[in-house]
């Protein structure tokens, strides 16, 4: 049989990153093929090159569709040719009917015209096929998130697709939800219709998974074609974690004291927005001196923990105890979580950590401008002494304090933000994704940093997408997946390998 | 001498948007002047120019505040207008005293404003949508409120006072000597104060101006004070509305560049989720400045009434958008974040200077319209533009 699709060499680099170098792969008609890696490895990049996000000049290397050579430059080439794929976060239109959702963009015309009838019932049709049972008129946001799931399948199938690209698809459904969803990529999969599903639950991946591809930093690691060997789930995990510690993350004594100085207790937060839990049970101590990781895939509901004990910033019907000192809590607010002596590093540096259009000083003292100000009246002087130490102390690279948050690299915008709160003067120091999207040198002086602060007394949660750097940093591991603690390791007795068992299963 | 210049030019490239407004004003000026045979620049019509000006200036006040945070209140002309309406009733009808009519007007400001700030901060209403009502509103109020009497004609001297009146002199003679003691002592003050900031600079050990350049900046904007202040002198000094827009503008750019309630303001202005995880309440913020633009409206409207002296139907018409314009000529940006109270002064007169100087030039008023567009879309421009420099 001749593959469906064959991806060449391809290799794709962003300003100061690799995020593809020489991966190839097959697909074969009417199978399902799965792509797993760990965040970062470059799934979603190699995906963006076969669906025309990024187009045929932007990368290296060759696609080859039905045995012919092909060159995107927008998504709406490669649907023209049947390639389509459906996003982790769901691009339908809440306010409009399942029926218009179906054929956004792509309508059914009589002369100028929609033809409203003819569209409700070609509808109808292809929600037969995908087995969703609602009528036609309800509107999509009344429907739940694996309703909406199943009606982006059914407009995907109304392109007539061939191939169809799933970007973590179960990620927001429940176990049944998801166990629907496989059943009818194996049905769409007799009828003709080939999948590629980027998936995180590998119990998933081994059940539905006729050929996989196993990408790491960005290369491709192990490729097991239709019928060959048995997919087994620790041989996943061995090529998905595979790679040594370096010595990146320089060593610190351990200095963890018995004292707890944040517990935690069957954590629950449920999200009005999103109408479910997105922290289901949590428990867990914190102690003086020691840095905390936690592990978890994307959706685990990592940085939704984050929010929750720093003062419940995004608002959720929250159960469940937190002791800070051994004293019970209830957040309203980040200014309460601030008075207790928590600070929360956001992984959204310029969504929401920093002002990008105030300068840098302005920016450190934010959080904590009653140090430097007398009945409501900022001392202007006492913030450019306490903003050029830290630009002293952390190494701030920049021409003044007064330049333009906005104007700063990466590693830079993080020290900025780590200094803002390092002013507060915090007792617990939450860290989400310190040293995403910088660059190597800023990365270990950030780790160093973090070695200071404990040594000084500091208690830090770490979270972080990248395993390596949980375990090289971290005295503890708090494994979290789908938003329910599932294992705290102790660093010297665990491994890669036990974590990413205990985060997938 | 070379170092000097050189300073000189780095200080100004650094300060471009600072000043930017000023120059477009003098250019303005000048042409004017030119045009008008001196007419425009004689100390009756700068003395009426700024008189006009005054209840614009205050609501361009309130109005840069509530577009810093994002927001928009396109109440306020009709608040004024039915403010004033209720402080004529309140002294006409019931015989209350002057001074608390204006108190409890003021009051009732305060709540209106904070009314808006309630359906924006809680209830989640968009500005746009939420004073658009009050809007209607407040303008079916001053009907109302009206109705019976029409025009209400205000017989209170003191009141009248506040919009057409100037500060007694001292002496009797053709300078209004008060006026330029007041300008001298404010000229001084300055001077302090400046001083003060840079010792207080020197004593932290920060890199500061060199001397001459400092003192050279000194001298020219003491010699700009002491101009305006001699035009002044030269009619019939310094009006109450000067001395009322002085106030309300010191106390805002205090209020905005000194505490730590001005740095909120701007943090919520330019990223409200990052505001909200400083722990900053955002709500509280919003309702804040809403109510604050509901209390600079009242105090447009006592001056529109008393500048009248009377309450009339159509009182506050268009306020808001004259208000609007001058806080974007002035520099506050639309995104939020990034404006001065002094800048929106600044773009008031302009806007002013504009009407003042094209009729004296017997221009007709419908060109003036057309011309104001344009100059709001070019200070924009420029503002956007040079908000792009690194």
């Amino acid at each position: 049989m001749k593959p469906l699709l064959e991806m060449h060499n391809i290799t794709k680099t962003f300003p100061g990153v690799k995020a593809l170098s020489d991966v190839s792969f097959k697909v074969y008609p009417s199978t399902i093929h799965c792509l797993v890696g760990e965040n970062g490895a470059g799934k979603s990049t190699l995906m963006k090159i076969l669906s025309g996000v990024y187009a045929h000049h932007e990368f290296d290397g060759e696609i080859v569709f039905k045995q012919e050579k092909v060159k995107f430059s927008t998504l709406n080439d490669s649907e023209a040719l049947g390639i389509g794929i459906i996003h982790q976060e769901l691009a339908l239109i809440p306010e409009l009917s399942v029926y218009e959702n179906i054929f956004l963009g792509h309508e059914l015309k009589k002369g100028r015209m929609i033809d409203w009838n003819q569209t409700i019932i070609e509808s109808m049709k292809y929600l037969k096929m995908v087995g969703l049972n609602v009528v036609p008129e309800e509107k999509v946001k009344n429907l739940g998130v694996g309703q909406q799931q199943l009606v982006e399948i059914a407009k995907a199938l109304s392109k007539k697709l061939t191939l169809l690209i799933l970007d973590e698809p179960t990620a927001a459904l429940n176990d049944e939800e998801s166990e629907n969803l496989l059943t009818l990529l194996r049905k769409l999969k007799s009828d003709g219709v080939t999948s590629i599903m980027i998936s995180h639950k590998l119990k998933e991946v081994v059940s539905v998974a006729d050929s996989l591809t196993v990408l790491r930093d960005g290369q491709s690691v192990l490729d097991l074609e239709p019928n060959s060997n048995e997919v087994s789930i620790p041989t996943i995990i061995k090529a998905m974690v595979g790679r040594e510690l370096n010595e990146i993350f320089p060593k610190r004594p351990m200095h963890t004291t018995q004292e707890v100085v944040l517990k935690v207790s069957n954590l629950k937060g449920y999200d009005r927005n999103k109408q479910r839990d997105v922290v289901k049970d949590i428990s867990f101590e914190l102690r003086k001196g020691e840095v905390l990781g936690i592990a978890g895939l994307m959706g685990a509901g990592r940085t939704e923990l984050a929010m929750t004990l720093f003062g419940n910033a995004s608002n959720y019907q929250v159960s469940g105890d937190i002791e800070v000192f051994n004293k019970k809590v209830n957040f309203k607010n980040p200014k309460d979580a601030i008075n207790q002596g928590i600070a929360y590093v956001s992984e959204d540096r310029k969504g929401n950590g920093l002002i990008l259009i105030q300068d840098i000083k302005e920016n450190i003292s934010a959080a904590g401008l009653k140090n430097i100000s007398d009945y409501g009246f900022v001392n202007p002087n006492e913030e450019i002494k306490i903003a050029n130490q830290y630009r002293k102390d952390i190494n701030i690279k920049t021409p003044s304090i007064t330049q333009k948050v906005k104007n700063l690299s990466g590693g830079n915008q993080q020290k900025v933000s780590l200094s803002k709160w390092l002013f507060t003067q915090p007792k617990i120091l939450i860290l989400d994704e310190p040293t995403r999207g910088i660059d190597v040198g800023a990365k270990a002086e950030i780790y160093t940093l973090i070695n200071h602060l404990v040594d000084q007394g500091l208690s830090i949660i770490l979270i972080s997408s990248e395993l390596p750097e949980v375990l090289g940093m971290s005295d503890r591991v708090l494994v979290i997946n789908e938003g329910v603690s599932t294992a705290c390791l102790d660093i010297g007795m665990t491994n890669a390998e036990e974590v990413m068992m205990y985060a997938t299963q | 001498m070379k170092k000097f210049l050189n300073e000189l030019w780095i200080q100004l490239k650094l300060n471009v948007r600072d000043y930017g407004m000023f120059i477009a004003l003098a250019v303005i000026m000048f042409i004017f002047s030119q045009l008008s045979g001196g007419l425009f620049l004689s100390p009756r019509n700068i003395s009426n120019l700024f008189n006009q000006t005054g209840y614009i200036a205050v609501l361009a006040v309130g109005m840069t505040l509530v577009i810093i945070i994002r927001h928009i209140d396109l109440s306020v002309g009709f608040v004024a207008g039915f403010i004033g309406a209720v402080a004529a009733i309140l002294m006409v009808q019931y015989q209350v005293n002057v001074f608390l009519a204006i108190l409890i007007v003021l009051g009732i400001g305060a709540l209106i404003g904070l009314w808006n700030g309630f359906l924006v901060a809680k209830m989640n209403l968009p500005a746009f949508v939420a004073t658009l009502a009050g809007m209607l509103i407040f303008r079916g109020a001053l009907l109302q409120v009206t109705s019976a009497t029409g025009t209400i004609i205000i017989p209170n001297r003191f009141f009248n006072l506040i919009s057409n009146g100037f500060i007694p002199d001292i002496f009797e003679g053709k300078l209004h000597v008060l006026t330029l003691i007041i300008g001298f002592l404010g000229i001084a003050f300055y001077i302090f104060n400046e001083f003060k900031q840079r010792q207080s600079k020197v004593k932290y050990g920060f890199e500061v101006v060199s001397l001459p350049l400092f003192i050279s900046k000194l001298a020219f904007v003491a010699a700009m004070i002491s101009w305006v202040i001699w035009i002044l002198a030269n009619f019939n000094g310094l009006s109450y509305t000067v001395i009322i827009v002085g106030v309300v503008v010191m106390a805002y750019n205090i209020l905005m560049n000194k505490t730590v309630l001005g740095r909120h303001i701007y943090a919520v202005g330019g990223n409200p989720d990052a505001a909200a995880l400083s722990g900053i309440n955002v709500n509280k913020i919003t309702m804040f400045v809403f109510s604050s633009m509901g209390f600079l409206a009242a105090l447009a409207g006592i001056m529109f009434a008393s500048r009248l002296q009377s309450a009339t139907v159509t009182a506050g018409t268009l306020f808001e958008l004259d208000a609007i314009a001058a806080a974007f000529v002035g520099g506050v940006s639309a995104k939020g974040g990034v404006g001065r109270v002094t800048g929106s002064i600044v773009g008031a007169i302009v806007m002013a200077s504009l009407s003042s100087g094209m009729n004296l030039i017997g221009i007709d008023i419908s060109l003036q319209y057309i011309v104001r567009g344009m100059v709001l879309v070019i200070a924009v421009i420029f503002d956007v533009k040079t908000r792009n420099v690194k």
